[in-house]
């Protein structure tokens, strides 16, 4: 790989003049850390606080009702599905962006990016649009008595959408990056396509791919905005976690809200211990960014 | 497509990876956003002005795009502030706290809206130290920006911070040797320097708070005219079967998150442009 390294010229601590005076240090440090304190730690805090506050029992009772079962199924069947597909159309756009060129890349990585920059209940909108009773295919589901709006089908489609960018705009760049010369030796070597990508090319990128399955993931599954309408709200049957979460909150059962708030703030925890695990793996694979 | 393929790059497969990223493109996200287009083009001009423009959705643009415009300004400058920090200054726990900016990314945001709603109430670990000074931030605007705060949060610490861990030392070095104190550098030398990136990482603060809806609808108090954000107001249209309405108030929306993006590419390459 050609990526230019950086020297780093190392900084001097020591000199007043080129750093800031020890107290100002310490202000900032402390105003930097009560801003992420009063922001961050204490919202995440509280979600546990909350969710344990009549006691473990009550917890795993909550958790243990049907209602936040068929969440708990409906909100990884959702993902199971929408995340898979991502991947492969992921993959597919970095190969044929990363390693061609042809006219209009730059506007189709721009549409490619456009679910991220559109409000998700934009996303929500349109699915009912398409498939709602009065929209472009309503007669003609309903004619078939295919459900989709009000339904899982709905829920899936409205989560692809906001989740589509993560996987390929995680890989165009990291594919670009590393160029043709790995592949082409292989296919002067005697290799076929199929061959090429997945001894060469896949071993090169896992690590972006991981990352970026990762980070859909999470968001896959806590998506609330996209699904709120297009699920029908249909208890037992159309709550995904999160919808489930506003459901009870707003009957007042905070306690069931906030445990199964809970479990979904251990998978935005365990999304950021896997994230910054893989940063470091993605930062040895690329001299370009140091840490 | 043969022209572009054959001609001086031997690797396969373009033509189905290049058909299938369209197919799929188009089937996800072109013809359903394409509807959203149709379906504003058959509504009469009257009917379009009369949904966009009724009082309490005029009043749910004004809080919409005040309280981003607050909450970007907020991380702008929090933002700087927490990335100096993670970069120059060493403390126990960096590596935690550097993890833990991407926190709003990673949290649904129905969880962090119901939490944000607990800890800012009247009786919330935060709330009760404001209330008795008569500050109420659950269910007043003042809710909404501290949601939005939350969810913008990473994305100035996260455009400036590569931009700090870049800064020439040598250059705060001259400024010191041309006599000047550290104020005048940061002020004069640096700051300059950071401008770009700290815009860019404000317009994109700002277009994720507009848009946003989970984290806000449950600390805002939603009461119409005063603290109703205008992703609420499409989600209670399309709830009530008004089709027409929503899309008409969504396209609104649609057209200020393109103009958005078109600031935000500006930006990004002017600070590109600057780095080099």
């Amino acid at each position: 790989m050609s990526a230019p390294t950086k020297t780093h010229t190392a900084r001097s601590t020591g000199n007043s003049r080129i750093t800031e005076p020890a107290p100002v240090r310490w202000l900032l440090t402390a105003t930097a850390l009560i801003f992420l304190g009063l922001f961050l730690v204490l919202p995440l805090a509280a979600v546990f606080s909350q969710a344990f506050e009549k006691g473990l029992e009550v917890y795993l009772a909550a958790l243990r009702e049907p209602d936040t079962l068929a969440s708990v199924k409906l909100t990884l069947i959702t993902a199971a599905v929408a995340v898979p597909l991502n991947l492969v159309f992921g993959v597919m756009a970095a190969w044929a962006i990363a390693k061609f060129t042809f006219p209009g890349k730059n506007l189709l990585i721009t549409l490619i990016d456009l679910p991220f920059s559109v409000s998700p209940v934009i996303s929500d909108l349109i699915y009912v649009l398409m498939f709602g009773r009065q929209g472009w295919l309503g007669p003609f589901l309903e004619a078939h008595d295919i459900k989709i709006v009000f339904a899982v089908p709905g829920i899936i489609l409205a989560t692809i959408f906001v989740t589509f960018p993560f996987i390929a705009r995680e890989l165009i760049p990291l594919m670009e990056a590393q160029g043709r010369d790995e592949e082409e030796a292989a296919l002067v070597l005697g290799a076929n396509g199929l061959q090429t990508f997945f001894r060469v090319t896949l071993p090169n990128i896992k690590w972006g791919i991981i990352y970026g399955v990762i980070l859909c993931n999470a968001r896959a599954m806590g998506e609330f905005g996209a699904v709120s309408v297009v699920s029908g709200h249909i208890r037992g049957e159309t709550n995904t976690m999160p919808l489930l979460v506003e459901i009870l909150y707003n009957e007042y059962q905070f306690v069931s809200s906030f445990a199964i708030a809970s479990l979904l703030a251990m998978l935005a925890l365990i999304t950021l211990v896997a994230k910054t695990i893989l940063e470091r793996h993605l930062d040895e694979g690329q001299p370009l960014r140091d840490d | 497509m043969k022209l572009y393929e054959r001609k001086n790059n031997v690797l396969p497969g373009f033509g189905p990876t290049m058909g299938y990223t369209i197919l799929y493109l188009s089937l996800i996200v072109l013809i359903p956003l394409s509807s959203l287009v149709f379906k504003t083009a058959g509504l009469s001009w009257h009917d379009f002005l009369e949904a966009v423009a009724a009082p309490r959705v005029l009043a749910s643009y004004k809080i919409t795009f005040g309280a981003a415009l607050a909450a970007a300004a907020i991380n702008a400058v929090f933002g700087v502030l927490v990335a100096w920090v993670l970069v120059r200054y060493p403390f126990p726990g960096k590596r935690l706290v550097d993890a833990l900016v991407d926190l709003p990314f990673a949290l649904p945001t129905a969880v962090a809206g119901i939490t944000l709603a607990t800890v800012y109430s009247a009786n919330g670990w935060v709330g009760r130290y404001l209330e008795p000074h008569g500050i109420k931030v659950a269910f007043t605007p003042l809710g909404i920006i501290v949601a939005m705060t939350f969810i913008g949060l990473p994305f100035v610490v996260r455009t400036v911070q590569p931009v700090i861990e870049e800064l020439d030392s040598e250059i705060e070095e001259a400024a010191a040797c041309l006599g000047a104190n550290r104020w005048q550098t940061f002020r004069r030398v640096l700051f300059p320097l950071l401008t770009p990136s700290v815009l860019t990482g404000f317009a994109l603060a700002f277009a994720r708070a507009v848009g946003e809806y989970g984290s806000i609808i449950f600390i805002a108090g939603n009461m119409p005219m005063v603290s109703e954000i205008t992703p609420l107001i499409i989600i209670t249209k399309l709830e009530q079967y008004d089709y027409q309405g929503a899309t008409a108030v969504a396209t609104v929306m649609l057209v200020a998150s393109f103009i958005m993006l078109l600031i935000i590419n500006l930006l990004q390459r002017c600070s590109r442009r600057y780095a080099e």
